[in-house]
């Protein structure tokens, strides 16, 4: 039961859109975090926005005097009327500049620091997650509000929310300014436009869907890839060779097929928006020209007649006025993903933590006259620390007695996983658990150290119940060592010594040595130094496990639960690592699941789970004299699966 | 790098180069454009006919048309021309992997493959459309346009003498600037995710280990670091837009101001309307196609990252190749190791195998057993040549292994790995690894004496039993089963099972050990194995210890006479409850 998966969903493109209101949290959030930036920027990108689309209007100021002076050739009459628009757009340039420089530089840090701190709030808040979430989450889909869903919302922030603002700000700026001047050329400027959005939204609509259609081929090829290589020693050693290579054109062929379709549909988007907007130039130019020549009437706020110094500054108007219009068109795909991807990392960050009502906690006590006396140094001696409701407070030892009574439990309602299920664990016992995958043997584990909450009965912890011990100290007090081993990246000796933080070196190679580990990682390249990365790729299954059990050993904890902790280490050096864990958890109480029943063997009480329940108790000698299900594991007349 | 990845350009080489000729016929419209239409503005400043003004439009829209058409046909020839060159490579990828030793494989490990395959391609696939397409349109277009514009405007395109270098120079520092922060940065956040992905996966540990608050302070100061190279980049970065922006503003106030003074007192014939508005049209493509080369440089400096790594696989050369004139037939299944000694890098200071003297008869079977890293199944994956000696010989049926062909050997020795796998298919599928042309009953046969037949009729589907990637949907023991199957099909001479019935109970075990011995009596057999039991009943036992043979004998002489084979058996079978085990197994 340790894998109950539920798939949220398929990772990319078809996962589910935005919740509403999410930009509205998105940007009160980016508020929060720079109330004085923010508004800066934004003025900034709104002032560049404005200021970028006046302009026009000095350009045909110069140019209806050029055009109506030149024939004169006197630079005197007009030249000082010249130098002056020209240096107004100078100025008008500069105020440009420095309003764009300072926005991007903003947005630039904003846009890091937002990601920055969304990432630390989701972390944060995934590690005060259950692990119930971990075990109902695809692995993959929460690395993708990571990878995936962060560069939506970095690709949202910096790009398309300050284009959208400003392309459709200029876009309103030179409408008025385009109207201002000249209406007719404005209404086939806006008939033009709208063509070209239709066309963009077919030529754009087709691509998308192609380009969802090679993600798909992608996945498949990659997971064949991934599927062959790992089986590559196999396909080796069945001289599979020929026929994997066979396999794997057809699915590359696939991909080339729909990755061509997709990038045609792509590729041709930026030819046909730029040529479109070619004609459309000659056609404001034809219709233009013709108006002048015809001398058709204007009608403009402006009350000017049309001349050649409405009609140049317009052409160029009108480039800007459809070239702005498609930004914001081609923006609005990467605003829906990137909401999506911020309102999943909202739910992540909305997930409800783990909730701990413990109060008993774990402290140092040194014995005064036979008392329990707290302090704050290391003394070796742990006590729970029990505050009661009418204001005292008592010291237990800590002891390592582990009482279940009456437990049930299940993961989803109604498919009960444990049933009445009691054990006593006396300090310094072994207690071992046999029974088939899914008898419920990890279960139990999970519940001791809270993992999963009881559904009835007690479990008590040196005679507190559990649920009054807080989580931390609780867990501070079991040490785990799992079957499926989780090395971190960094040194073999960082590794160990994650088992406790403040350990020094010595402690760490004695808990290797403990460990029957301490041998191959001195013949290790670098010994402990050896740095592991991808959990310990470089190490083989077993090796692992030895790390991990040092690391559990260097913890040093008065319960120990190894689940199928030695699966992958052979018999002989097992029976070294026992030696070693035997001497550790002396006077010490030990939970042990293993496949192996060599490995529960000595324990000093066995139980056998099955669906849930436990079906026989006892040493080894009692229940191979009672002939039961164990006796008939044990002679091997049954395999475990 | 370039060399070696253009060989798989091969049957897209005339997509590929077709791309840049039709670029280049519509950079030369698109440059001509703002040309012609110049003339018009001056047509219709000079007050010309209407019909000249319907002949220059229907001239216009004619070439914008060539021009679409031509930036249509370079995007479709393009598309073909890059995702043809991503598949040949990652056709010319899977089949040099397919050709890979063991110790190929082992050098690059897995994910690292996958990887150079999957992300890796794709990158060099989007600088190969760059390549073929934007590196192109870029250079030429500045080009083509500089030319235009020092036609049309004489003195006044002086100007671009002053900004291009400008803006190129100020380009290539922030270039400069960036890139390596970016390089560093973009492995940094790799680390970065890496790490949530042991957090994700470790979940387990760092609650049992309470260390929710060490993590979280270690991701935070990771995560800060990151935030800090990353936004001192992006603001180098963000003056890019503010250069080519002022680069433009300063061409178009010279335009303006030089080319009305030079109208003016010329009196419209050194220069006229028409040409400032080209002007500035063609002062916007020279800088762009600037922006746009850079761009470029930045996305081929980071694809090249990738295609080394491409490079580096399809260089790698296989370190076990077929012999010339290979031997193609197999006398027996005898085997011999004289003096083998091995190690699996040249650089590795110690032997995983040393002094290995060993004689297999044909048809013998024979148990190997050791601790972990005494080299057992480096042993037997000599025999068929998944690696080779370093010193000594192995010979298979009298001739040394390295004469036979490759897959003839593979073929007449079936080994069972320990970490074995079975692929997304149906069990027959899987099975027909072993025997393409496998008949029904052949796979039913081979399936009987792994016992697995048994376990596959009860399936709803039986042999039409579809297997998940991984053989996820089967237990272990069955897994194992099917693989021994599966190896038998093949009808091997020799058959190693190198710890394959680790999950199969002892009953079964032994119920496949007397199958193989009742119908493939000439078979030999090598058995590794953790438990004695496996290998009680074989011919002789070898005892591994660090790479060296400690001993060989049955069951009873190593009992007596070995240490290691004695604490082994121990440390299984209790003395007080082998009287039980025994009592089942006679019963």
């Amino acid at each position: 039961m340790r894998n109950v998966k539920i798939s949220t969903g398929e990772k990319g493109n078809g996962r589910a859109p935005a919740k509403k209101g999410t930009l509205k949290r998105v940007i009160k959030l980016m508020f929060a975090f720079y109330p004085v930036m923010l508004p800066i920027a934004v003025a900034c990108i709104l002032f560049n926005a404005v200021i970028s689309s006046i302009p026009a209007i000095f350009m045909q100021n110069i140019i209806d005097l050029i055009d109506s002076s030149y024939k004169a050739g006197d630079w005197s009459a007009v030249g000082g009327r010249i130098s002056e628009m020209v240096l107004i757009l100078g100025g008008l340039y500069v105020l440009s500049l420095a309003s764009g420089i300072v926005y991007q530089q903003l947005l630039a840090i904003m846009t890091q620091g937002t990601l920055q701190k969304m990432r630390e709030k989701m972390f944060d808040g995934m590690q005060n997650l259950p692990i119930k979430y971990f075990d109902t989450h695809n692995h993959g889909d929460i690395m993708s509000y990571y990878t995936n869903d962060i560069d939506a919302l970095r690709q949202l922030i910096s790009q398309s929310i300050p284009q959208i603002l400003i392309s459709g700000l200029i876009v309103i700026t030179i409408f008025c300014i385009m109207i201002y001047y000249c209406l007719w050329l404005t209404l086939i400027a806006v008939a033009c436009t709208v063509i070209m959005l239709f066309v963009t939204r077919f030529v754009g609509g087709n691509s998308s869907k192609y380009f969802r259609r090679q993600q798909a081929a992608i996945g498949k090829t990659e997971g064949y890839i991934e599927e062959m290589m790992n089986g590559q020693k196999v396909v080796k050693v069945f001289c599979h060779e020929q026929a994997a290579i066979a396999d794997f054109d057809r699915i590359n062929g696939e991909l080339f097929d729909e990755s061509r379709r997709a990038n045609k549909f792509g590729n041709m988007l930026g030819p046909i928006l730029n040529n479109i907007g070619n004609i459309f130039y000659v056609i404001i130019a034809v219709s233009g020209g013709a108006m002048l020549l015809l001398g058709a009437p204007n009608v403009a706020i402006c009350m000017l007649p049309l001349s050649i110094g409405i009609i140049v500054p317009f052409l160029n108007m009108t480039k800007q006025f459809s070239g702005n219009i498609n930004q914001v068109s081609m923006q609005v795909n990467s605003v829906v993903m990137g909401l999506a991807g911020a309102s999943r990392m909202f739910e992540l960050v909305d997930e409800n933590p783990e909730t701990d009502d413990g109060y008993v906690t774990l402290v140092n006590v040194k014995e005064i006259d036979g008392e329990l006396v707290e302090c704050v140094e290391h003394t070796g001696i742990w006590a729970w620390k029990h505050p009661h409701g009418d204001g005292t407070v008592t010291y237990t030892k800590l002891a390592g007695d582990v009482v279940l009574s009456e437990v049930d439990f299940e993961y989803e309602p109604n498919k009960p996983v444990l049933r009445d299920v009691s054990i006593y664990a006396k300090p310094g016992q072994k207690v071992a658990f046999v029974g088939a995958t899914g008898a419920g043997k990890t279960t139990i584990t999970n519940l001791i150290n809270r993992f999963y909450d009881i559904a009835d009965g007690k479990i008590r912890y040196d005679g507190i119940n559990i649920n009054k011990i807080k989580k931390a100290d609780l867990r501070r007090s079991l040490g785990i060592v799992l079957q499926d081993v989780n090395l971190f990246t960094g040194t073999v000796m960082d590794n160990i010594r994650y088992g406790k933080l403040d350990a020094t070196d010595e402690e760490c190679i004695a808990a290797a040595k403990l460990a029957g580990a301490d041998d191959f990682i001195t013949r290790l390249p670098d010994g402990y130094n050896t740095l592991l990365t991808s959990n310990g790729a470089n190490l083989s299954q077993g090796q692992r496990q030895l790390v991990s059990i040092a690391r559990a050993a260097v913890a040093d904890p008065p319960v120990m639960i190894l689940d199928e902790a030695t699966s992958s280490i052979d018999t002989r050096t097992e029976a070294i690592v026992s030696r070693g864990m035997d001497a550790l958890m002396q006077g010490r109480t030990v939970f042990v699941i293993a496949h192996r029943l060599s490995t529960v063997r000595n324990s000093d009480v066995i139980i056998v789970l099955d669906h849930g329940k436990i079906i026989e108790r006892g040493n080894h000698e009692k229940l191979i004299a009672d002939k039961g299900q164990y006796y008939k594991l044990y002679t091997g007349a049954f395999e475990l699966s | 790098m370039i060399k070696e990845l253009s060989k798989s350009v091969r049957e897209y080489k005339k997509a590929s180069i077709l791309t840049p000729i039709f670029v280049t016929l519509e950079v030369i419209m698109e440059c001509i454009i703002p040309y012609i239409t110049a003339e018009l503005v001056n047509e219709i400043q000079g007050g010309c006919e209407f019909m000249t003004i319907v002949y220059y439009g229907l001239v216009l829209v004619g070439m914008a048309f060539l021009s679409l058409l031509f930036g249509v046909l370079s995007g479709v020839v393009c598309a073909t021309a890059s995702c043809g060159f991503a598949k040949n490579l990652r056709h010319d990828m899977f089949e040099r992997v397919q050709n890979f030793s063991f110790e190929n494989i082992d050098k690059f490990q897995t994910s690292s493959l996958v990887t150079r395959m999957t992300t890796d391609v794709t990158n060099v696939q989007m600088a190969y459309m760059m390549i073929i397409r934007i590196a192109v349109r870029a250079p030429l277009m500045f080009v083509f346009s500089v030319v235009m514009a020092a036609l049309m405007g004489g003195m006044v395109s002086v100007i671009f003498a002053v900004v291009i270098p400008i803006l190129a120079f100020v380009l290539f520092l922030i270039i400069r600037k960036a890139m390596p922060i970016f390089r560093k940065v973009f492995k940094k956040y790799d680390n970065l995710n890496n790490s949530v992905q042991e957090n994700v996966k470790g979940m387990r540990v760092v609650k049992s280990f309470v260390r929710e608050d060490y993590e979280k302070q270690k991701f935070k100061t990771a995560a800060r670091d990151i935030c800090g190279d990353f936004t001192r980049a992006e603001r180098i970065l963000a003056f890019n837009g503010p250069v080519m922006q002022f680069c433009l503003y300063a061409v178009m106030i010279f335009v303006l101001s030089f080319g009305s003074y030079t109208i003016i007192t010329s009196t419209g014939s050194a220069m006229n309307v028409g040409q400032i508005s080209a002007m500035l049209n063609y002062s916007f493509m020279i800088l762009s196609s600037l922006m746009m080369l850079s761009m470029v440089f930045v996305m081929i400096t980071m694809a090249s990252e990738s295609g080394k790594r491409i490079v580096e696989v399809l260089n790698e050369k296989s370190t076990i190749d077929n012999p010339e004139n290979p031997i193609t037939e197999i006398a027996d299944g005898s085997i011999r190791f004289s003096g083998v000694k091995f190690k699996y890098s040249e650089k590795a200071e110690r032997y995983a195998l040393e002094n290995i003297d060993l004689s297999i008869k044909s048809g013998e079977t024979i148990g190997i057993v050791g601790g972990t890293g005494s080299s057992k199944s480096t042993l037997i994956q000599l025999i068929c040549r998944l690696y080779d000696v370093s010193e000594g010989s192995v010979c298979v049926g009298g001739k040394n292994v390295r004469e036979y062909d490759v897959e003839t050997l593979r073929n007449a020795v079936a080994v069972v790995l320990q970490k074995n796998i079975l692929f997304s298919g149906t069990i027959k599928e899987n099975l027909r690894w072993g025997n393409e042309n496998a008949t029904d009953e052949e796979m039913i046969e081979a399936c009987k004496m792994a016992a697995a037949d048994e376990f596959i009729s009860s399936f709803p589907d039986g042999y039409d039993t579809y297997i998940e990637q991984g053989g996820a949907n089967v237990s272990g023991g069955q897994k194992q089963r099917l693989c021994i199957a599966r190896a038998l099909l093949k009808k091997p001479k020799i058959l190693v099972l190198d710890d394959s019935t680790s999950a199969v109970d002892t009953h079964t075990d032994k119920l496949i050990r007397d199958g193989l011995k009742k119908y493939a009596p000439d078979t030999t057999k090598i058995i590794i194995a953790q438990r004695t039991g496996s290998v009680e009943d074989a011919d002789r036992i070898i005892v591994l210890d660090g790479g060296k043979i400690d001993a060989v004998g049955t069951n009873d002489e190593l009992l007596k006479n070995n240490a290691i084979y004695r604490e082994i058996y121990t440390s299984q079978n209790k003395k007080n409850t082998d009287d039980a085990v025994k009592a089942v197994e006679n019963a």
